[in-house]
């Protein structure tokens, strides 16, 4: 292949790339289910596009599987089986009290992007140069930023959705600095996925029977000093 | 090919259970399927500790994806021993709940795949398989730990599945690096445990030491290290008994375990802290939880805190290096597993006799049922580290391979830490199993003029698990036998390079 067009693809990869940085903001930012729902969608399309990328600049027919992987289990499997398994209005349902602000929010989003960069490079000065790339910081910044949104996010789609773009991040790294991984080992990460959203889903189903909402985040009477009914019946 | 067989049979198990018999089938299948899983892995433990190959008939093909030495062969007979008698548990357990035939399926399908995932991940020798199943844990179990569908008990499901997958991520990022690192030191073999070692020289420093980091947190929220513990007495209080044990014996063991395949590879790369983090990460779990266990308010959420505590104890003696110290940690894995799955049978007991968690509410049990109450002190007494008991000779070859080492500071904080959570154990043990109620003295007798109706009677098969249970507890506490000290021998090599 010539000079220039690897440079296109370079290229390419770059704005894939940025693109999928943007996609975990929105997902740390956007208040409504469905949103959050469909910008995973968009960002698992980029993951797969950088793949292609990818393998046709290192010429990897694995990395073709990867995108494939991708491309069926996450914009299709996933949000048909959320529809199957978890009740219908959480799509509809708009968080009113996110744990922060949403310009809060995205500063700290911010900080961690920022954060990313420092921690990727003495990664990257350790591998050899064609694993060098955008891919590695910002699947760093996805994996922080998919952490973050599950602290600050109480219902439980985007909660879900934030595990998934952690994996999604930890992807991104993975499709530059670990391509030889064996076929299988893709197929059954994906798998696992799809395991994740069907066991997430019958749980939210369970939660919105038992006390009617979504926001997981309400349920938060374990702790330690759960005592006083117990002293009370004593008492009697 | 018994090795391939250990993983079948609960799988096999699985698929029986789903047919629509009577109730009694779905335990019955889940508890013949167990035994077997069993014998099968106690034989390979036997060959294995006789320095026998057990993969040798496999093809090449699978001897990518499977190897067991000691370490895997030990954990595997241990998960197996804890599958079986929490298995046979489970059937008085469960009966006592009145549930719906298919709920009850339920329960052993999950239990099924559950213990299938867990004897996955010893045998398992591909670290991103490894991570595979490690997942697989936490979904199989998930539903197990909200099965009873109270908000509590929901809570602390989506807690645990949450906490859980998040530490997942961050270790699957981490063994992407790992597997990048051994790239980069120019090894061509497959991505094995065995290779990572032989690979490690050569490896990247940065590279190595940012996957062990990103594990070692990862991995580290599912054994319930402090300060990622913060889930796990929750999820290990509010499953169904026979669940925690499985929960608290065996999975956070495994978990560590695949921590502790990484020591070795640490070894070969030149200043690596392996050693250092796992004891300073140890000492923190073991004094937050001896503090903590002080001023518990339910008792399963006692023996979930002593959970992290032993985890803590075995990743410090890991830490303190040496083979005795190795040695140290595989019996203290050993007699962990063994006690904690005791203390939470008897935990169970105490449940049905007296239908609270809470330690304010339980008095006198010894009165109540005097089997229950028996159970809980010679479990709290056991699990807290009394002579001639398994966890005290464990931790008795821990300290002293510690000061043998000349580490007395963390053997001397390690020995305090010990000494107070023995006495946090004991006192609430005391208080519920020989307490009388504070208040009132005159209804303390009118109380025992009602005592014989309700005098409890525990089912045939929770009896039968209590004392299976308790065996080796007692046995391990004053003679080792040979096999099982070859094995642990050799188990404690594989920590080393």
């Amino acid at each position: 292949m010539s000079d220039t067009t690897n440079q296109l693809l370079v290229n390419l990869n770059a704005l894939v790339a940025g693109l999928f940085l943007l996609t975990g903001f929105g997902i740390v930012a956007m208040r409504q289910a469905r949103g959050c729902l469909n910008l995973f969608i968009v960002q698992s399309l980029l993951l797969a596009a950088s793949a292609v990328l990818l393998g046709l600049r290192y010429t990897s027919d694995h990395l073709y599987g990867v995108a494939l992987v991708n491309i069926i289990s996450k914009p299709i499997i996933v949000p048909w089986l959320l529809r199957k398994t978890s009740p219908s209005e959480i799509y509809t349902r708009r968080e009113v009290d996110q744990g922060l602000n949403i310009p809060t929010a995205l500063l700290i989003a911010l900080a961690l992007a920022i954060l990313a960069y420092f921690l990727a490079r003495p990664l990257l000065n350790a591998v050899a140069p064609e694993f060098r790339g955008p891919n590695v910081p910002i699947g760093i910044a996805g994996l922080l930023l998919g952490a973050f949104t599950l602290t600050v996010r109480r219902e439980a789609v985007p909660l879900l959705i934030g595990l998934l773009a952690m994996e999604n991040g930890a992807f991104l790294c993975g499709i530059a600095i670990a391509r030889n991984l064996p076929l299988l080992v893709e197929l059954a990460i994906a798998t696992d996925g799809l395991i994740i959203v069907f066991i997430m889903g019958v749980l939210t189903r369970a939660v919105q029977k038992q006390i009617g909402t979504t926001a997981v985040g309400e349920l938060a009477s374990l702790k330690e000093a759960t005592v006083e009914p117990a002293e009370k019946e004593v008492a009697k | 090919m018994s090795v391939i067989l250990v993983l079948l049979l609960p799988l096999i198990a699985t698929a029986l259970v789903c047919l629509p018999f009577k109730k009694s089938w779905a335990a019955g299948v889940t508890v013949m399927a167990s035994l077997a899983t069993l014998i099968l892995s106690a034989r390979v433990a036997w060959l294995v500790s006789a320095g026998d190959s057990v993969t040798s008939d496999l093809s090449i093909g699978w001897l990518k994806w499977i190897a067991v030495d000691g370490l895997s062969a030990l954990i595997l007979v241990l998960i197996a021993f804890v599958a079986t008698t929490a298995a046979i548990f489970s059937v008085g357990y469960m009966a006592h709940g009145n549930l719906k035939p298919g709920k009850l399926r339920l329960y052993y399908i999950n239990y099924n795949l559950f213990v299938f995932s867990m004897l996955a991940i010893p045998v398992l020798a591909e670290p991103t398989l490894v991570w595979i199943v490690v997942e697989l844990t936490t979904l199989c179990s998930a539903l197990l730990v909200s099965f009873e569908n109270t908000r509590e008990a929901l809570e602390a499901a989506w807690k645990y599945v949450v906490l859980s997958l998040m530490g997942a991520g961050m270790a699957l990022f981490g063994f992407l690096v790992l597997f990048a690192a051994m790239q980069a030191s120019g090894s061509t073999d497959a991505y094995t445990w065995n290779n990572l070692i032989a690979a490690a020289p050569a490896m990247p420093p940065v590279l190595l030491q940012t996957a062990f980091l990103l594990i070692l947190i990862g991995l580290g929220t599912k054994v319930g290290l402090v300060p990622m513990h913060t889930w796990l007495p929750d999820a290990h209080s509010q499953a169904p008994s026979p669940v925690c044990a499985l929960l608290s014996g065996i999975e956070t063991t495994s978990i560590l375990y695949v921590i502790l395949r990484l020591f070795p590879v640490m070894q070969g790369a030149p200043n690596s802290h392996a050693e250092t983090w796992a004891i300073v990460l140890g000492l923190i779990s073991v004094g937050t939880a001896a503090f903590l266990l002080l001023q518990v308010k339910d008792y399963k959420r006692m023996f979930a805190f002593s959970t992290v505590e032993h985890m803590g104890i075995i990743l410090t003696a890991v830490g303190l290096g040496a083979s005795v110290a190795g040695y140290g940690a595989m019996q203290q894995i050993v007699s962990h597993c063994v006690t904690k799955s005791f203390c939470f049978f008897a935990a169970g007991a105490v449940l049905i006799a007296v239908e609270t968690r809470q330690i304010a509410s339980v008095r006198g049990l010894i009165r109540q049922s005097p089997i229950a109450g028996a159970a809980l002190v010679f479990g709290g007494l056991a699990i807290a580290g009394a002579p001639p008991m398994a966890v005290f000779l464990s931790e008795f070859t821990i300290l002293k391979a510690g000061l043998t080492q000349r580490e007395y500071v963390a053997t001397g904080l390690l020995a305090i830490f010990i000494v107070i959570a023995f006495f946090g154990i004991m006192l609430h043990v005391n208080r519920m199993v020989f307490g009388t109620r504070e208040n009132e003295n005159g209804a303390e007798s009118s109380n025992n003029h009602s005592e014989p109706e309700n005098k409890f009677h525990l089912p045939f098969s929770c009896r039968l698990a209590l004392i299976l249970a308790a065996i080796p507890v007692l046995v391990l506490g004053f003679y080792i036998p040979q096999p099982l000290h070859d094995l642990l021998t050799q188990a404690a090599a594989a920590l080393t390079k």
